[in-house]
């Protein structure tokens, strides 16, 4: 079973999380975007073959959200770590 | 006696190139070639034909759906699948022997009722049914409330059944092949020529074609096909994995699908129970099985067959599917003029392939969208005009 590395309760069996997809930034001025832009951010997806920035959810364990950087086609995870401004440009 | 289909050159420019040597890449390539007079096409596959999904799927044919679109178009598709032992001149083993989806809880029934009403609508055959009458065709099945979760009644789709589904690859390659439409076989595409928002050519490990129309009918990959030609697709791959046991006496002459316990099974003519169950349960490009997948998998079959407890699982494998956020495929246009999008499968693909061949041969053969796809536009999405196609998924996810 894939191992996932929780940034609060180290390292768990997968079948603990719940895969929340890939990172994408909402549309920066959400009052301004028009359908287009939200149908984009709803719907669309890069959905990559290779590596990909997405977020985890820790469901059956501490609850936290984090973001992990997963190869899609090996499921190699390169790194786990917490949300923040710093991390996620 | 000649091969099924030829071995060609690759030629520098085609009239059509089509992505994808599954049933719909092949099926389109057939429909062009022998009702629309586009004889000039070729169909690139990175593998051989039917290594995909095409060669993955558990071979369930059905048109029970809940949209009224989606049964319309499942319902062409069964149509196309009756008759084409005939018209493609090859033993597709179509047997149409009746398909039974379980309700276990009173939410399951009543969408269940939904579907029987839909379908019977749009002239499906579909009706719900009681334990009684499930035991009778289903006699393997425990229809008392023992078990943890009881069979309260099913939705019961006759015509719904199994085929040969490496026979139907083979079957539109052939008569493809027959119309000269050119199968290349290991030609993995690298890159989509596009200038002015117009399809120029395909870039492929053999080599450049010219070409101004190019389909993508490759499933799983469907968004990095996409990519090269700079358009983003409402999709995520996911793996699908089935399996099969052991070949056992028949037994089992129904398709039994179970929502609820997430798994559907039927038995094939070796014997053999063919089985499947849930999307995997992370997005991925990965076609390995899981020790997760078998685990589950059994523990749900013995749940609702409880005679089942020691034969032995044979093999499981993986396919990768496209799935799409209603649950229904994106047919037609895009906004790159000559780029034509066969994608967002999921996990009704096979199903469909007969009608969705058919029906983008006439689109590109046209240059207008049939009537029965045009609810599967990609510019649903942006109007927000979703299908809403999940409640008839015998796949869990």
């Amino acid at each position: 079973m894939l191992i996932l590395k929780c940034p609060n309760c180290g390292q768990r069996n997968v079948s603990e999380f719940r895969n929340g997809g890939e990172y994408r930034p909402r549309p920066s001025r959400p009052l301004d975007a028009d359908d287009q832009q939200w149908s984009n951010y709803v719907f669309f997806r890069h959905n990559v073959s290779g590596l990909q920035k997405e977020w985890w959810y820790h469901r059956n364990g501490c609850g936290l959200w984090f973001l992990a950087e997963r190869h899609t086609k090996t499921n190699e995870i390169l790194s786990t770590f917490r949300w923040g401004p710093d991390r996620t440009e | 006696m000649s091969r099924m289909w030829q071995v060609h050159e690759l030629r520098d420019r085609y009239d059509a190139v089509i992505i994808g040597g599954g049933a719909h890449g092949l099926c389109c390539a057939y429909y062009l070639a022998s009702e629309h007079g586009i004889n000039n096409v070729a169909v690139l596959e990175k593998r051989y034909i039917g290594s995909g999904g095409s060669g993955r799927n558990t071979a369930i044919v059905r048109s029970n759906y809940l949209t009224p679109a989606g049964v319309r178009f499942y319902d062409a598709s069964l149509k196309l699948y009756e008759r084409m032992a005939v018209e493609l001149d090859i033993n597709v083993m179509l047997s149409q022997r009746g398909h039974i989806t379980l309700a276990h809880n009173d939410i399951s029934l009543r969408t269940m009722r939904r579907r029987a009403e839909v379908n019977r609508l749009q002239g499906v055959e579909s009706r719900l049914i009681l334990p009684d009458e499930i035991k009778q065709l289903c006699p393997v099945l425990d229809v008392s409330d023992r078990p943890r979760y009881p069979i309260i009644g099913a939705l019961y789709h006759p015509p719904g059944g199994i085929i040969r589904h490496d026979a139907v690859v083979w079957g539109y390659a052939h008569q493809a092949d027959a119309h000269g439409v050119h199968i290349h076989q290991m030609t993995e595409v690298t890159g989509i020529e596009v200038s002015g928002a117009k399809v120029t050519g395909v870039k492929t490990n053999r080599g450049q074609i010219k070409t101004e129309t190019v389909l993508n009918a490759t499933a799983g990959w469907c968004s990095t096909i996409s990519a090269m030609a700079g358009l983003r697709l409402p999709v995520i791959t996911s793996p699908l994995q089935a399996a099969v046991t052991e070949p056992l006496k028949p037994f089992l002459d129904v398709v039994v699908v179970s929502g609820s316990l997430h798994v559907y099974v039927s038995q094939s003519d070796r014997g053999e129970l063919v089985m499947g169950a849930s999307v995997d349960p992370f997005p991925s490009y990965s076609s390995r099985g899981s020790l997760d997948f078998a685990e589950s998998l059994a523990s749900h079959i013995i749940e609702l067959m409880p005679g089942l407890q020691r034969v032995r699982l044979m093999r499981q494998w993986a396919g990768i599917v496209d799935m799409t956020p209603d649950y229904s495929p994106i047919m037609g246009f895009t906004p790159v003029e000559g780029f034509f999008v066969d994608v967002g499968w999921g996990t009704y693909g096979f199903k469909a392939s007969p009608i969705a061949g058919k029906m983008l041969a006439e689109c590109i053969a046209t240059k207008r969208t049939p009537d029965l796809i045009t609810p599967f536009s990609l510019s649903r999405f942006n109007e927000f005009d979703l299908m809403g196609e999940a409640g008839a998924a015998s796949v869990g996810h």
